[in-house]
């Protein structure tokens, strides 16, 4: 208000009823432009970001799942050992050697450092009964551990979006049959079905000739199929579920009689109002595909030898479970820390994203 | 299409419109709800009808089967003298559009101002270039009363004056002839109700288009009609000039209407009589025999009961569906 100064103190009574009029000139356009005070606009994405950050927990689990995902990427770069490579010293093995301790060096290699005065890269986590060094066994298994976990959770979501989104859109006696179809399939028993499924994939992928694909091994690729065929019904429910409430807005009918088209409507209007329900309940798949990738792998249906995983490096472990009690605690805590960190991190988004439970 | 229809004085005709919803009742049973029952009327280029009736009355689904969001059961409705079928409806939804009755939800929450305006231009392909369709949504904005500067908002960030400006502008997108205004008002503050019935009044001006202005409040609907129609379940009882039905009302119905409005003076209010009809709208799963009214009109008479009595012309295109009045 710099106009103000021009304007002399009052000289007559306060109490006059004269009325200064320079206080009743019409507002100029620079003024009026100052009233108008427009708040940042914020996306709805911004908003929950804003919330998802004020959350210790979530930062905590963030901070957790980016070391594991550095440790995964930069371990198997810095450490000298390859996850399938028995630890030799100028090309000689030391056959005593088997289980070492974590930081301890077999007797070769002790002599080795004292005859050159080199440094050998310490064994993090000891190594394993055929002496491999165990800590970048570890680093891989949570590798696999990871690519299974995402990509199982977006086969789930992608499957689950397109046929939820079909069912519940189309609605009528479509979406009683493709429910009906999803009921049966969620009344099997999950793992059943996961176990025999598994078998037979392994048999019949192992003989098909694969491409790019068979780098992954049969049995990576039969736990995706196992995923991509089972767990989809979940979200394909909770897609179907969203969309029956979103369509019945005024602004689907808008759309309808603007003259958009269905596959429009779906992706424009129902879908972005869904998406944080689809992105919730995603991240909360992951942790639950890394869990049954484990216990596939602990059953010895997992990944093929001798890559590792966390489950398979578990039940290797269980028989010296006494003797050499590390083995098993590395890969269980990783799973664990995994998990957990998911699993917090998914409910953190739930409460920062979905727009119901917003005060 | 034959010749004689193509040249119609008329931009609406709508005959014997009938929508009927399939309910169930009970195990494999379903009866029609007769939510719009042999309607007709007609609106000529850059006129308002105003349509108005109690909650219930089919005044809505009247709106919507015109635009085919849902399939009529019976009867034909002309566009421009052409009858429209759900073949060629997709060309014919450039013409016609629709402002819907609540500002909050008609708007999706995710979408820019920008991207609502615009949507109607996307569908329809009405822009070679970003810059043409954004020009274009800014000239919308500017007809609508909304600053350039709220393009890139969302429609939570509005007010609901401003929001229905948003939902005018997308159906103004496509220049078209006619416009169903479904309760464009009633969800808004009374002071904000005229803003936007000014600026409907100033557009119909400026752009030359029809309105079919569906309403409950008849003194809004008096304000800005050519012709007022009036809905009773699902049946057009009474249409005229909009000043003619306000003074020389005819079917009772209109009658006891007309004196529920509200009269800002007191003076000339306490004079008024109030009929207070008896009873409840009959639910149109079960509707009265003969005239759908005469469970609650005072002048009802066994012929009544027997027969439904249709539109009659009392002079001036003053139409009525009475047998005793």
């Amino acid at each position: 208000m710099a106009q103000n100064f021009d304007i002399p103190a009052p000289t007559k009574n306060p109490m006059s009823l004269q009325l200064d009029p320079k206080k009743f000139e019409k507002a100029t356009d620079e003024e009026k432009r100052q009233q108008d005070v427009m708040a940042e606009s914020t996306t709805f994405f911004k908003d929950g970001m804003r919330r998802l950050m004020r959350n210790p927990l979530a930062i905590i689990s963030i901070v957790l799942l980016l070391l594991v995902v550095a440790t995964m990427v930069i371990a198997p770069a810095v450490v000298p050992y390859s996850y399938e490579q028995i630890i030799t010293v100028n090309g000689k093995r030391d056959k005593r050697a088997a289980n070492l301790k974590p930081f301890e060096y077999s007797q070769l290699e002790q002599q080795y450092m004292e005859e050159t005065g080199e440094k050998l890269f310490p064994h993090i986590m000891g190594t394993d009964e055929l002496c491999r060094d165990y800590f970048i066994r570890v680093v891989y298994g949570t590798r696999v551990s990871f690519i299974v976990g995402i990509f199982a959770a977006l086969m789930v979501m992608i499957i689950g979006i397109i046929y939820g989104s079909i069912s519940g859109y189309l609605g009528g006696k479509v979406d009683l049959i493709m429910m009906r179809i999803v009921d049966i399939i969620y009344s099997l028993p999950d793992l059943l079905i996961v176990i025999l499924l598994a078998v037979v994939l392994k048999e019949t992928l192992s003989q098909a000739k694969l491409g790019i694909f068979s780098k992954l091994g049969t049995n990576m690729m039969a736990m995706f199929i196992v995923f991509g065929v089972l767990y989809w019904v979940g979200m394909a429910r909770l897609v179907r579920g969203q969309i029956l409430t979103i369509k019945e807005n005024e602004y689907v009918l808008a759309a309808k009689s603007i003259g958009a088209k269905n596959g429009r409507i779906i992706r424009r209007h129902i879908l972005p109002n869904c998406i944080s329900v689809i992105i919730i309940s995603t991240a909360q798949q992951i942790p639950s595909a890394i869990f049954t990738e484990s216990y596939l792998s602990f059953i010895g249906l997992g990944v093929q030898l001798p890559m590792p995983s966390l489950g398979s490096l578990a039940n290797a472990a269980r028989s010296g479970m006494q003797s050499y009690p590390w083995k098993l605690v590395f890969p269980a805590v990783m799973i664990v820390l995994i998990v957990l960190a998911m699993n917090l991190l998914g409910d953190a988004m739930r409460d920062a994203f979905d727009p119901k439970l917003k005060k | 299409m034959s010749e004689q229809n193509n040249k119609s004085e008329y931009l609406v005709e709508v005959n014997d419109l009938k929508m009927y919803f399939p309910v169930k009742t009970g195990f494999m049973k379903t009866i029609p709800l007769k939510a719009v029952d042999g309607v007709s009327f007609t609106i000529k280029p850059g006129e308002t009808l105003g349509l108005v009736g109690e909650s219930g009355c089919g005044k809505t689904t009247v709106g919507r089967t015109l635009l085919r969001l849902y399939k009529p059961t019976g009867g034909e409705f002309r566009f421009n003298g052409e009858l429209v079928t759900d073949k060629n409806i997709t060309p014919l939804r450039k013409q016609m559009q629709m402002v819907f009755q609540d500002p909050y939800s008609s708007l999706n929450p995710r979408m820019t101002v920008e991207d609502i305006i615009g949507e109607p231009l996307d569908v329809h392909k009405l822009y070679s270039n970003r810059a043409e369709r954004r020009e274009k949504i800014l000239h919308l904005m500017e007809l609508v009363g909304l600053n350039a500067e709220h393009a890139t908002r969302y429609a939570h960030e509005f007010s609901g004056g401003q929001r229905q400006r948003i939902g005018i502008a997308r159906a103004l997108a496509v220049d078209p002839k006619f416009i169903v205004c479904d309760e464009p008002v009633s969800a808004l503050d009374v002071s904000i109700q005229a803003q936007v019935i000014n600026m409907f009044e100033e557009l119909q001006e400026k752009l030359g288009v029809a309105y079919l202005f569906i309403a409950h409040d008849l003194l809004v609907v008096h304000h800005i009609s050519n012709r007022i129609a009036v809905m009773y379940l699902g049946r057009i009882v009474e249409i005229a000039d909009a000043d003619e039905l306000n003074d020389h009302p005819i079917h009772p119905y209109t009658l006891s209407l007309l004196s529920a409005v509200p009269v800002p003076d007191p003076r000339t209010a306490r004079k008024s009589q109030r009929i207070i009809l008896e009873g409840d709208v009959p639910s149109p799963l079960r509707m009265p025999s003969g005239c759908p009214f005469r469970t609650r009109c005072r002048y009802a008479t066994e012929q009544c009961a027997n027969e439904c009595p249709s539109l009659t012309d009392r002079g001036g295109g003053h139409m009525v569906a009475c047998w005793n009045k």
